[in-house]
């Protein structure tokens, strides 16, 4: 088998840039814990008012002893529940999404807040935001004909501004 | 050596692939104009997400399916120097598929399937919509029994030859589309298709997904494999020059199919319901797989190197300017990999575990895969289409100007209508919505965005209509007396005398492939019967 000495160097080389873009995700998930979304966790969507946790009165924003936020949401055919929410800048939060009927995602644009929201499953983001303002929360996974009209809202408080005021009024149109 | 009936075979193939194409254009521009929301009366979410399925299956099942079997079987009849083997059987596949491309389409046209070619359960489409995809592959099946039956009688006759490159790739396509198709097939049989008829109560979407994964990578190169072989056997020839390395082509051919196979896991990236253990090494297996493009785009632009220097170029770069930029084999192949270029560094960022995360299900994606299947991809299937037509139906091409200025406006649309995509990815703009319906300051800035898009959504159809056009035209002129021409494989600058057969045979790879499959799909698969699930009833939409 022949191959030229050139073709061999670009080989190593190739080789080397796939093997540097390795390192740095394997640095970034096994040292700064930097992972995608992944906590196989089954859930009944059927009854998701029967559970605990995502019972009606538990969803929201919520601060536990320690001071730790955790937002629990619902997205169903075609709202995110509850429909406002208000969370701290530069705070650790946690989110835990559970689907009531098909597959959702949620993203917040301009955050790197995104997961898919599989019905059985609970789709569990820890992330912070950076920056104070009002975001969108959009689907962005195709649930259905109504898709266009899933969205809710965010606002991020400034850190020294937030009240932990628990399950935030559900407003309308909160914009 | 072909004869009329062969070329008709071929031809039919390439018509019902290309047909769905032009079809699935008219969509396409559809589509951008509907969701950009700039035109009132188009507003329509019911017919839009009917569009956009109809869209992405004539384009990533009927176009690619038929189309490559088209292109297998010639590279297989002309290569080999062999007539096709059965060819009731070779009929027989393509009736099946064409009969469950029907089956399908209706459900899609009428929208009682708009589940995206994604199928998304637990949204669920009328069942003839599942068993008319699933005949489509059962159909496409029997070619790849067909090519790999002739790539052994081949072997067999000549023992300790290598096999012709162009047949090497085609049977290694074969067998990736065999293992791969194995993962949606088991979807639909045992969870879509009992579940629409009412057999079962509810499924698993989570273990619909990952089997779905499981094809939705190495699908990807499946499509991409004639591609790539045309770069290797047809591009060198037509430049005028030599293959730079035969050996190397294997290689390649290789690694894309035994890496490209187990890696499926990045489309679930954001997914719950796999652990990020999993996620991680099948990241890594992704970067793997940009090893064979990288030798690819190496070996390919140094047999250019090689045609530019034989006709005259002169210093570091002066060959590119003496390369026969008019004939469309080598221009198709240049555009080709500009948009390789940028289309990759996309799905750098696509298969970057955690970046993953800010461009996950936004307008970047379809941005990203339309440079790199639509345009890279196609582009080359225009490339061959326009080599192929002349060779069989004996008649000179129509017109070779416009074929020129159809893959000049192909590449300049596919530039003008990804780029906006890739911004109002990183803006926020989700995939698959039908109008931008949210109360919000943001969607203000995606507005520009979209006036470029459907420019170039227009600037595609156009292009579109051209190459359809001159296919036509030259299928239809009434035949010029003595045309004939032969397909033309190009010679490797160092000719191969012999082949380990590790590089002439695919024995050892299938058990490395099957190895591979368990340990990345083996307890991601388990777990669902291991673990407490809960399935989910079936929705209409
Ligand atoms: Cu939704």
């Amino acid at each position: 088998m022949h191959i030229d000495p050139l073709e061999r160097k670009w080989a190593y080389t190739a080789l080397g840039m796939a093997g540097l873009f390795v390192s740095i995700i394997m640095v970034d998930a096994l040292i700064h814990g930097i992972n995608a979304p992944s906590h196989v966790e089954t859930i009944d969507s059927a009854r998701l008012h029967l559970s605990e946790e995502f019972a009606e009165d538990n969803l929201g924003v919520k601060v536990d002893a320690q001071g730790d936020i955790t937002v629990r949401m619902v997205a169903g055919r075609y709202s995110f529940y509850p429909k406002h929410i208000s969370v701290p800048s530069e705070t650790k939060v946690t989110f835990r999404w559970v689907s009531t009927d098909v597959l959702h995602g949620v993203h917040i644009p301009m955050t790197n807040m995104s997961t898919m929201i599989v019905p059985g499953y609970v789709a569990q983001v820890t992330t912070s935001f950076p920056k104070p303002g009002e975001y969108p929360v959009l689907c962005n996974e195709y649930c259905g004909l109504g898709h266009d009209h899933m969205w809710s809202n965010i606002s991020v408080v400034a850190k020294e501004n937030w009240t932990a005021s628990t399950n935030a009024p559900v407003t309308g149109d909160a914009k | 050596m072909n004869n009329a009936v062969e070329n008709k075979f071929i031809l039919s193939h390439l018509w019902v692939a290309f047909i769905a194409f032009i079809l699935a254009c008219f969509m396409g521009v559809y589509q951008v104009l509907e969701r950009s929301g700039f035109i009132e009366a188009l507003t329509s979410p019911s017919v839009y997400f009917a569009s956009v399925s109809t869209h992405g299956v004539l384009m990533a099942f009927v176009l690619t399916t038929f189309f490559i079997m088209g292109f297998g079987y010639y590279v297989a009849s002309t290569s080999l120097k062999m007539p096709i083997w059965n060819k009731p059987l070779a009929w027989t596949g393509f009736s099946i598929a064409l009969g469950g491309t029907v089956l399908a389409a209706i459900p899609l046209l009428i929208g009682k399937a708009s589940v995206l070619y994604t199928f998304y359960p637990p949204l669920l489409a009328h069942v003839s919509f599942y068993i008319g995809a699933t005949l489509l592959v059962v159909g496409s099946w029997f070619w790849c029994a067909i090519m790999v039956v002739m790539f052994y009688q081949w072997k067999n006759a000549n023992p300790n030859q290598p096999v012709p490159l162009a047949m090497f790739a085609t049977t290694a396509n074969a067998l990736l589309w065999l293992w791969t198709s194995a993962g949606v097939a088991l979807e639909v049989l045992f969870q879509l298709i009992p579940l629409a008829l009412g057999w079962m109560d509810t499924i698993d979407p989570g273990l619909a997904r990952t089997l779905f994964a499981w094809t939705l990578h190495p699908i990807v190169y499946f499509w991409l494999i004639p591609s790539y072989t045309a770069f290797y056997v047809f591009v060198p020839k037509q430049a005028g020059g030599f293959l730079f390395s035969d050996e190397m082509a294997r290689v390649a051919f290789i690694i894309l199919v035994v890496f490209g196979l187990p890696i499926g896991f990045h489309h679930l990236y954001m997914d719950p319901e796999q652990a990020s253990g999993w996620k991680l090494l099948h990241a890594f297996g992704t970067f793997v797989v940009s090893f064979p493009t990288l030798i690819t785009g190496f070996t390919v632009i140094a047999s250019l190197e090689i045609a530019g220097r034989l006709r005259g170029g002169k210093g570091l770069f002066g060959w590119i300017g003496t390369l026969p930029w008019t004939n469309p084999m080598t221009l198709s192949v240049i555009l080709a990999l500009l948009m390789l270029i940028f289309g990759g560094f996309g799905g750098l960022v696509n298969a970057s575990y955690a970046m993953n995360a800010m461009v996950h299900n936004t307008a970047w994606v379809p941005g990203h895969f339309h440079l790199i299947f639509g345009g890279t991809t196609i582009i080359m299937y225009f490339a061959i289409a326009y080599y192929f037509w002349p060779i069989l139906t004996r008649k000179p091409l129509f017109s070779d100007s416009l074929a020129l200025i159809q893959l000049w406006t192909w590449f300049i649309g596919m530039a003008i209508m990804t780029t906006p995509w890739h911004v109002l990815g990183l803006l926020g703009q989700p995939r698959r919505i039908s109008s931008v319906a949210y109360n919000s300051l943001l969607t203000l800035s995606w507005d520009p965005y979209e006036f470029v898009m459907i420019f170039g959504g227009f600037v595609l159809l156009g292009s579109a209509c051209l190459f359809i056009y001159n296919v036509a035209k030259t299928q239809l002129s009434s035949a010029s007396a003595e045309f004939v021409q032969q397909v033309e494989y190009a010679e490797p600058i160092h000719a191969v005398e012999s082949l380990p057969e590790y590089l002439n045979d695919f024995k050892l790879w299938n058990k490395v492939i099957a190895v591979l499959m368990f340990i990345s799909f083996g307890v991601p698969i388990l777990q669902f019967f291991f673990m407490d699930t809960f399935g989910s009833s079936g929705w209409g939409y």
